[in-house]
Formats: structure tokens, sequence, C-alpha cells
């Protein structure tokens, strides 16, 4: 027992594997022998609860896995080859807990975690629906067993280095890793990656017992918008990390990691949009099924073409056996999915067709087409190097140039579709309704137009910025005038609302957005999620102003850019056990106003050794116009100045400003609504109208203070 | 007056867009922001950040050595992704097959909409003979408020 603390986290995952065996046979069995009416020996309903039980058990046996590789990370254990290849003694303890995730078995290890846990929880609510509850927990299971077999067969976080004893120190953790985000950003995205597994488990389940009614979609509903919530706070927290620690200037790469995540995204997306259909009208069932099963695959090809060396990465872990696994799996997903279709498929039939072009049915198909083609393009543009290298022999880049060209104009039809469906009417919208609906927001975006061209932002005349495609600006322009004639769009459907129910209570126009908004959560939810995107994509339109200015600066000197004077204070160097850095002290000023003093930084971690690694500080100045964002690159070799680039990113907040709205959006969203409740109200004296009334109690149904006579329908 | 406004309104949008002139060292910058780094960091040539890049600076001076001879686009392209091979083109610009990296996006998109259309066609069409088949319910006083009720309810959104 030389290593007692790996010899537990391997036990313990193998225990959790040998549970999770036993969660899907039992749990397979007992839901057999529940359907056909077959007797077993123990009664089926508790074989069901010990497969439930043995889940719930898995979950803390790989925590016990968790507990292990942490332990060894804290205590510099080097003689597990995991903590020694991303671990030293010298960094601090945050970055040792996210060392778990900064490399291939390590991330699996989180993967299996993350899972396990969700399991856990829809295991802790089965009393929601057990049956089905029951048969998700299995088919959770099944997924569970292929990352434990990894973590236990292929890529163990517990391996020992040769000969059991480890060295003085470790190799120390990437330094891009060493940032706050990256102990965020990580277990954020994957809780919205693996997330995906539980409405890819319900909706399989579902299938297969042929589920009566629309509740499970309500379940996996809820299920999908937290997977999204988080999903979308991953991707987002990727995009800052970017942005503010590899000092390119930019936030989204196109990096085939990256697109990785945002496939899963953009089909959860759809799925969302899409489901609604179902529960409202009973209609796309087969769409819906397959969307979330796509999205599910999504995630493993993702992970799969990444993880494999297929194509080429940035991000760490790239290039390893383990692809072929993930490739094997994703063949049994597909293979499974595509045989309980063909089997049930009949239980997916449509009850209503649809009735017209112009209705909210028809905008969520081709909601769900652009998306679609969205999701295709990302999915084309990753894996088109293949693809030519298997016809021409040679690989070819698909980088920004290629999205930006293509993606973009996808993004702004799919912008314009924000604006346009929710003012659509399920079935058909009458002429007089699309008029009334329509105007406000077509002049908005009519009246952004010529004010952005008045201000200056003229498409076709390159001196607006000298160094951009003139397609980027026209695309800014469009997508700022439509982002404009949505938010009018969602305000006005906010405001009619508002004042219908001002109408009704006497609230104030505050008060009655509020009670609007808890009354239909889901709906007005939705509506502050468009609102984040549209502020999200008119920040994304910034990029099109981006500029950038490189020079050396010395003592004292200034340069002038983009209206900031930036005067260097001073230039140094310093160093610390983790790393040896050097900075420049950089002043500010606006219109003659010192406003900030800037530190750019640019450290090199690993200073005496052979994997000596430099890394980027960027000093950003934010304001909600622009970005003022500066970069360390290095010194002149022979006069020791510092190099320093300057970018100025327009609207860059707006980004983030986007994504905290949709955070908050989706939260009200997920709030369950103001039921109507009854109350007993004394009624003092006959209605003149019904008669009715005598004095006594009578039940009354309120919304929200809104009182109703007995007898009249109430609406 | 409605036409009026709309010529008025094309006149301003014209006379807008139409002004300006180009820049010199746009090309440079457009020709520089289609072409890769090739040390390995993956990045836009110009945007390439890292000090002591072994490739970057010879690219750039050969890009801007290429412009200064008057070499159209399509050439400089050419010429770069001749000596570094077709990596160094940010995106596929070769034409043959690389074309097909281009219209396979548009092409699905648009397949999309087409079957869409054809598709809310037809329903459309089961829609009109399903309700041709049936017997129109006369409204009673019962079903006034409920009818009622239900336009409200689907008079907007949800």
């Amino acid at each position: 027992m030389s290593h007692p603390m790996p010899l537990f986290g391997s036990f313990s995952l193998l225990l959790a594997l040998i549970l999770c065996v036993y969660t899907l046979f039992s749990g397979t069995l007992s839901l057999w022998a529940i359907s056909t009416g077959r007797a077993l020996a123990v009664a089926p309903e508790r074989l069901r609860e010990t497969s439930r039980r043995a889940g719930i058990a898995s979950f803390i046996a790989v925590c016990c896995a968790v507990f292990a590789i942490g332990w060894a990370f804290f205590t510099n254990d080097f003689s597990v080859d995991y903590v020694l290849h991303h671990s030293s003694r010298a960094l601090i303890a945050p970055y040792k807990f996210s060392s778990l995730w900064a490399g291939q078995e390590g991330s699996l290890l989180l993967w299996a975690w993350l899972l396990a846990g969700y399991g856990f929880v829809l295991r802790i609510r089965h009393k929601a629906d057990i049956t089905l509850h029951a048969y998700a927990s299995t088919i959770l299971s099944a997924i569970q067993i292929f990352f434990l077999i990894l973590v236990v067969f292929v890529a163990s976080p517990f391996a020992i280095v040769p000969g059991g004893i480890g060295p003085a120190d470790g190799f120390g953790l990437n330094p891009l890793l060493q940032y706050p985000e990256m102990a965020i950003h990580p277990p954020m995205l994957y809780l919205g990656y693996i997330g995906f597994s539980v409405p890819f488990a319900f909706a399989l389940g579902a299938l297969m017992m042929r589920y009566p009614g629309e509740k499970w979609i309500h379940i996996t509903r809820r299920w999908t918008m937290v997977t999204w919530l988080f999903l979308t706070c991953g991707i987002t927290l990727g995009m800052h990390w970017a942005y503010a620690v590899l000092g390119w200037g930019g936030y989204w790469g196109w990096d085939p990691v990256e697109n990785a995540s945002l496939m899963p995204w953009l089909l959860g997306t759809a799925f969302l949009h899409s489901v609604m259909m179902q529960e409202k009208r009973g209609m796309m069932k087969v769409w819906n099924v397959w969307l979330i099963f796509a999205t599910f695959m999504l995630t493993i090809l993702g992970t799969d073409l990444t993880r494999s060396g297929l194509v080429n990465s940035v991000h760490a872990f790239a290039e390893s056996d383990i692809g072929y696994w993930f490739t094997g799996f994703l063949i049994i997903i597909f293979a499974v999915c595509l045989f309980t279709f063909l089997y049930n498929r009949d239980h997916l039939r449509a009850e209503n067709q649809f009735e017209s072009l112009g209705s909210r049915e028809s905008s969520f198909l081709f909601n769900n087409l652009v998306l679609l083609a969205a999701c295709f393009t990302v999915l084309w543009g990753t894996l088109f190097p293949v693809l030519s290298e298997f016809v021409q022999g040679s690989k070819v880049t698909m980088g920004a140039p290629f999205y930006n060209r293509v993606a973009v104009p996808i993004g702004l039809f799919l912008l314009f579709l924000t604006g346009v469906g929710p003012l659509l009417a399920w079935r058909s919208t009458s002429l007089r309704a699309i008029r009334r609906n329509f105007v406000l927001p077509c002049i908005a975006i009519i009246v952004t137009t010529i004010v952005l061209m008045i201000a200056g932002l003229r498409p076709w005349s390159s001196d607006v910025r000298a160094d951009d495609a003139v397609g980027a600006n026209i695309y800014a322009l469009v997508c700022i005038a439509l982002g404009v004639g949505v938010i009018t769009a969602i305000v006005a459907e906010f405001l009619r609302g508002a004042n219908v129910v001002r109408t009704q209570t006497g609230k104030n126009l505050l008060e009655s957005t509020i009670l609007l908004t808890r009354r239909n959560t889901r709906r007005y939810g939705g509506y502050l999620i468009h609102f984040g995107i549209v502020i999200l994509f008119i920040g994304l339109a910034g990029s099109a102003f981006n500029q950038s200015k490189e020079t050396e600066m010395g003592f004292g000197d200034s340069i002038q850019f983009n209206g900031y004077k930036i005067i260097c204070q001073s230039y140094s160097e310093d160093s610390n056990a983790n790393y040896d850095s050097q900075f420049a002290l950089l002043d500010v000023f606006h219109n003659g106003k010192k406003i900030i003093r800037l530190t750019p930084e640019r450290r090199v971690y690993f200073v005496n050794t052979d994997h000596a690694q430099p890394a980027t500080m960027v000093a950003i100045h934010s304001t909600l116009e622009s970005d003022l964002y500066v970069v360390f690159e290095g010194t002149n070799p022979d006069n020791d100045k510092p190099i320093i680039k300057f970018f100025v990113n327009p609207l860059v907040n707006w980004i983030w400003i986007g994504v905290v709205i949709i955070v908050f959006g989706t939260f009200i969203a997920l709030v369950p609504p103001l039921k109507p409740s009854t109350r007993r109200v004394e009624v003092t004296s006959p209605h003149p109208a019904t008669g009715l009334g005598a004095p006594g109690l009578a039940s009354e149904t309120w919304v929200g203070g809104a009182a109703k006579l007995p007898g009249v329908p109430h609406v | 007056m409605y036409k009026r406004s709309l010529q008025i309104l094309l006149v301003i949008f014209v006379a807008f867009t139409m002004l300006g002139a180009s820049s010199p060292s746009a090309r440079f910058n457009r020709l520089g922001h289609n072409l890769m780094c090739t040390c390995g960091c993956s990045q836009i040539l110009l945007e390439c950040n890292h000090m002591g890049c072994p490739d970057s600076p010879g690219l750039i001076a050969a890009l801007h050595s290429q412009i200064d001879a008057g070499a159209s686009d399509d050439a400089i392209y050419k010429s770069f992704a001749a000596k570094y091979g077709p990596t160094v083109l940010a995106s596929p610009n070769r034409g043959g097959f690389d074309d097909v990296a281009w219209i396979g996006p548009f092409a699905f998109l648009l397949l999309g909409i087409v079957l869409i259309l054809l598709l809310l066609r037809l329903w459309q069409r089961r829609q009109a003979s399903l309700a041709a088949t049936l017997p129109e319910i006369p409204p009673t006083p019962e079903t006034d408020p409920l009818r009622q009720r239900i336009r409200d309810e689907t008079k907007y959104g949800e």
C-alpha cells in the first residue's frame, strides 16, 4: 500500500463501474418485466428501486475518486503521473483543483463525475414520474459505463509513474490555464455538454416506453434549458478567457474545440423552440426526438473530433487513440436511436397539421432550419479539411474568413426570425395583426439604418475603416438595424401586455410588466433571452470596426490612438516562484483627462526548465462604447523597449451584457408562472346582472388581483 | 405620397452609401487577414501576436513585395499556396473542389427552405381537404363563450 490514495481512487472508479453495470442490467430487466407483465424471482418494482439506488451509489463512488485525485494534487503526490504532468509545488491552491481538468485523463474523470451528478439528481427526483425516470436512469447508466470504462481501463488518472516514485516537483500547469476563469469555464462547459445526456435519456426512454401524452416533453424541456444555460455560460466564459488571455484581440477563433461546443448549443436552441410545437399543437414529434438525439450525438462527435486528432486544434489533449472509443460509442448510440425510432415510429404521429405560412408554426420551422444550417456550417467547416485531404490530397484551413462569409448571413437570417417569430400567432396570423405588429419594428429598422449612415457607417465607403472588408461593414449595418427592429418588437410586446395588466389591476407600468412576466414566465423569459441575443449580436457586429496599432514605447513615450493619448510611465521586470514577468505602466488619457493606468504584462512560466512557456496578461479598459485592449508583446532586443500592441474593439461589452441578459431570461423562463389561485371572498350584495351573491362565502378565481364575477366565463 | 417617400428614402440611401473612396492600405490588410501564419499558432497572419515568430515577418514581407509588384489578389493567393501549402490560405479559395466548401452550407439552407415550402404546401392542401369533409358546427349559446375564449387565447403568442 505505497500509494493508498491513488489505489482508493482506482478502486472507487471500479466500484462505480460495477454499480453502473448493475444499474443498467437490473434497470433493463425490471423495466422489461414491468412492460411485459412477466414475473421475476424478485418483484420488478423492487428490482427497479435497487437499480436506482445503485445509480445513486455510483455517484458517491465517483465523488470518492475525485476526492482521491484532489488529495493527490493538494499533497503534491507526484508519483501519480497525471499530477506530475499537470501540477507543481508553486501552483496556488485554486489552480491545483482546476488541474483536475487540465489533461485528457482528468477531463474524462470530470465528465464521469458530472454525468454521475446529473444521474444523481435525476434519480433523486424520480417521483415526478417513476417509470420514465427509471428508463432515463437506465439509459444514463449505459452512458456512464462508457466513460467509466475509459477512466478505469483506457485513460486512468491514477496511473503511477514508472518505478513508483515521483520526482521532487511536477511539470506544472499550462500557464494559459492559470487564470481565474479557467477554474469555472471547463466545469460550466462540461455541465452543458454532459447535461444533454439527460434530455437524450428522457427522449429515448419515452420513445422506448411509448410514453403516453407530452409530460416527458415538459420534464425534458426543463432539463434542456438548464443544460443550455450551462453551455451558454461555458461558451461565454471561454470566449472571455480567450479575449483576456490569448492576446490576439478576439474572442472566437473558430477552433474545432470551440466549434464542438457551439454545435450542440445550436441544436439545443433549435430543440427548445421546436419542442413548443409539440407541447402546444402535438406537432413535429419525430423532428424533436431526432433533434435531441442529434444534439447528444454532436457532443460525442465533437469530443471524438478533438480528442482523436482528426482535426487540428490549438487546444490540449488532441491526438490520441481515445478517438476510436468515441467513434465506436457514437455508432452504438446511433444504432440504438435508429432501432428505437423505427420500432416505435408510429407513436410519433403528429396530431395537427400546418395551416398557414404566416403562423408561429412556420416561423419555428424556419427557425429550426436556420439553426440547423448554422450547425451544419460549423460542422462542415470543421470537417472540410478532412474531406479536402481525402479528395484533393491536401488539407485546407477553414479560418475566420470562411465563417464570416458563410455563418454571418445565416446568423442575420436568424436574427430576423428572432424578431418575426414571436409576432406571429399560432395556426394563422391575420393581415391586420401583421400590420399592427410589424409597423413599429420596420420603422425602427429604417430609421436606424439612416441614422447609422448619417453617423458615418457607410458600407460601400472603405474610408469608414480602411483596414477591413466592405462586407463586414454591410453585415454590421444590417445586424445593428435588424437588432434595433427586434428590440422594438420585444418592447412593444411587453408594453402591449403590460397595458392590459395595468387596465386590469390599476398598477403602474413597471409593476404591470413584472406581473405580466410572472404570469407567463416562459413567454416573457423567452423575450428577455431574445433581447439578450440581440444585444450579443450587436456586440459581435462591433468587431467589423476593430482597429489596432503596434509600437515600441520607452520611458515617457506617448501615442495618439483612436481618441486616446497613451503615455508609457515605466516598464520593468519581476519574478516569483511560479513565473518571471515583464510589464509596462501606461497612463491613458481621453479628452485631456487621465482615465486609467493600464499594466499589460508578459509572463514566462517554468523559466529554468526545457519547457519554458510565455503567457500574456492583457490590460483592458472597458466601456460600453469600446474596449482599449493593450498587449505587451515583448521587448525589442536592440534597445530593450517594450513592444506594445493596442486594439480598440467596439461594443465588446455588449456581448457580455447580452449573455447576462440571456442568463437572467433563462432563469425567468425556468421559474414556474403565477398560477390562478382560488380564494374565498365574502359577497356582500347580490350582483344585479346575475342575481347571485347572497351574503355568504363564494369561491373566486384570482389572477394577480383581477377580480372576476361568478357566473361570467373567465378568460 | 407613399411613392414619393420611397423615392426620397432611396435617394438618401444611395447618397450615403456611395460616398467615400478606397484606401491604399486596405488591400494589404484584407489580404493579410485572408492568410494564416505558418508557425503553427493557427492565427491569422496579421493577428499572429507572439514575439520572435519565425514565419510571420517573412510572410508579411512577401505579401508587401507582391502587392508592390502589382500582383492580383488571385495571383498572390496562388503564389502563397504554392510556396507554403494550401493551409496558408485562411479559407479555401483555389477554385475546383475548394468551391464546394462555400457552396455546401448555402445549398443546405436552400434545400431546407425548398423542402419546408413544399411541406407547408402539402400540409395546407391536406388541411383544406380535411376541412372540406368536416361539417360546420353552428354556433350555440353554449359554444360562443368558448369560441371567444379560444380566439382570445390564440390571439397573441402562446
